[in-house]
């Protein structure tokens, strides 16, 4: 029963858009409806203008210490208390936001820059090539996300920008094997055969007629993937393999909080506030764009 | 079956030749002379000849991936620069504590993940049901280091219920070591009975739907009996392969709550290794876990198979 009301509620909602109305309008008329993700894009924006507004917005200078306030509780002058060496802990979590905003899109878009296009030629060319390319991605799965962000980033040395590389490399094979399979779904479409048809280079097709229709998976996934990217750089941080002190990040926040935990829970509760607060944002927008872009998977 | 198993088998050997590769290959990466690097900063020239011969960095490329494969496949993973004892039975040591850890993970998630599963989709759109999904956004969206911070307020320093860190081998004391694992477990499960749930969820929905299960309540069935016996009974099964995924999220989860609550396991080991520029021992926790990750896929997928008529062929 429940089903059938749902199926009337988006028979309705269909038809409540204008028929003339593409299909990224209707999209987003669509998310805009969906409170939840409307919630998560509003948390995502909140942290962008802190990101870019940081300098204005922090009351003290993130690495400025000062003995005469260490791990002082919150108080008038320090909203969200002091650390260890008596830094502003809320102008640390504003800062942070940087280095985890950062770390989500810069690796993902490595992710995206490599993933698309590799699943796209295993996809649509097949045969020795394909299956070279996805013996090379179950390699890659089968090393655990974090484990082989961890190693990597060993191995280029720790720093924010080696972190994002490791994540990006890491998070790749999971966008080879979404565009490949979303392509081998869509090449045999009629419009693809018309288009090859007509004497368009297999690039033409490739780029033209079948990366806009795969699109939109992946821009759900690459959406899911900041939130996963968001995690990593804080944990990275946190083993004291990414952001490097006394630059703030709100994984290395925590590495430090975690022992001075019996008195100053404050270093620990705010930048992990922040971390719960940003991953779940993008994982709102990212179900709420699935519902809107992607309807097969709802 | 056994011809399912061959054709399994036979994707997994590229696999694993692919992931050999990865793991020779990241010590390309090292920026420099390895030698000079592992020597550490006073670089004796001692140490970086002995280094050099010790690793063949003078032979080809192809002819010392060679040799380190087949040193592997005789159960060589190499020594630790640090310790100078085998890769082999550094691994071995830890190796049991993050198992303990991740059964009793796993435990806890499947004691979550599965009852709230059910119930949120019995109780389709009630509170019931937007309880189970909150949990399940909480659970994916916690980093679990923090969550482990967090516990370690309330239950160690708040109430002093449980020790904060230290690990006792159950063998000692089985009471210490539970005392001691219960919140690393339970912060290890939480992410994973999150994605428990919302697999449970859907594979319920799709089930609960089905032609078998509207007959079984047309016999006049109770609903108890229809949902426990025929419902979460096919249910379950995808949930075997997709719970077996999460395998990559209790190991890299292992990792981060080992180091929240000084747990001497594989996963510390990584860490102290990646700062001890111990690199063989990076190397090797890789390989292992890899492997086990590909093994227990395909246990999975056997017994995916097993427990699915259809598709035994």
């Amino acid at each position: 029963m429940a089903a059938v009301l749902d199926g009337d509620a988006r028979a309705s909602e269909l038809a409540a858009l204008p028929p003339e109305a593409g299909p990224w309008k209707r999209a987003w008329q669509r998310l805009r409806r969906r409170r939840p993700a409307m919630l998560g894009l509003a948390v995502v924006l909140f942290f962008i203008v802190l990101a870019l507004a940081a300098p204005w917005i922090a009351p003290y200078d993130p690495i400025e210490t000062s003995w005469s306030a260490v791990r002082q509780a919150p108080s008038a002058a320090h909203w969200f208390g002091t650390d260890d060496i008596g830094r502003d802990v809320l102008s640390r979590v504003v800062w942070g936001t940087r280095a985890s905003l950062l770390a989500g899109v810069v690796s993902v878009s490595i992710a995206l820059l490599f993933g698309v296009p590799i699943g796209l030629l295993a996809g649509f060319a097949g045969g020795a090539g394909d299956a070279l390319i996805s013996r090379i991605t179950d390699a890659f799965l089968a090393c655990p996300f974090l484990i082989l962000a961890i190693a990597l980033a060993a191995f280029l040395g720790p720093s924010l920008t080696n972190a994002m590389i490791a994540i990006g490399v890491s998070a790749t094979p999971i966008f080879v094997r979404l565009t490949r399979a979303q392509v081998i779904q869509v090449k045999v479409e009629d419009y693809v055969e018309a288009a090859r048809a007509v004497g368009n280079p297999p690039w033409r097709v490739a780029l033209r007629h079948v990366l806009p229709n795969v699109a939109a998976p992946l821009i759900v996934q690459a959406t899911l993937a900041i939130a996963a990217a968001v995690i990593a750089e804080a944990s990275l941080s946190f083993l004291g393999l990414g952001q490097q002190p006394p630059a703030p990040s709100w994984g290395s926040m925590l590495n430090t909080a975690k022992n001075f935990v019996d008195n100053a829970a404050w270093m620990a509760i705010w930048p992990g506030l922040s971390i719960f607060a940003l991953v779940l944002a993008f994982n709102l927008l990212g179900d709420g764009l699935r519902d809107a872009l992607d309807p097969r998977q709802r | 079956m056994l011809e399912h198993l061959a054709r399994r088998i036979a994707t997994i050997l590229p696999t694993l030749v692919f992931v050999s590769i990865l793991i020779f290959g990241l010590q390309q990466l090292l920026p420099g002379d390895p030698a000079l690097i592992l020597a550490g900063e006073e670089r004796d020239p001692a140490v970086v000849a002995h280094l050099r011969e010790t690793l063949h960095l003078d032979e080809p490329l192809p002819k010392r991936y060679a040799r380190w494969v087949w040193n592997v496949l005789h159960g060589d993973l190499g020594e630790s620069v640090r310790s100078q004892e085998p890769v082999r039975q550094l691994i071995a040591e830890k190796l049991p504590v993050t198992v303990e850890l991740a059964l009793l993970a796993m435990t806890i998630a499947l004691a979550i993940g599965i009852p709230a599963g059910v119930a949120s989709a019995v109780g389709r759109g009630t509170w019931w049901d937007h309880a189970a999904n909150a949990f399940a956004l909480w659970g994916i969206s916690t980093p679990n280091f923090w969550l482990g911070i967090l516990l370690i307020l309330l239950f160690s320093v708040q109430l002093g219920w449980l020790p904060a860190s230290g690990y006792v081998s159950p063998f000692e004391d089985l009471r210490a070591n539970l005392a001691a694992m219960i919140m690393p477990a339970f912060v290890l499960g939480n992410a994973i009975a999150a994605v428990l749930m919302r697999h449970t969820r859907s594979a319920m929905l799709q089930v609960l739907s089905a032609d078998y299960v509207r007959t079984a309540r047309a016999k006049g069935l109770s609903e108890r009996t229809v949902v426990l016996k025929h419902a979460l009974r096919n249910a379950l099964t995808p949930v075997i392969t997709l719970g077996a995924l999460e395998l990559g999220t209790l190991l890299s989860g292992a990792v981060l709550t080992e180091q929240v609550f000084t747990i001497p396991g594989f996963g510390k080991l990584i860490v102290d290794a990646v700062f001890n520029r111990d690199y063989a021992v990076v190397q090797g926790v890789v390989l292992v876990t890899a492997t086990a990750y590909i093994v227990l896929n395909l246990l999975a997928d056997m017994a995916y198979v097993a427990a699915n008529p259809r598709l035994r062929g």
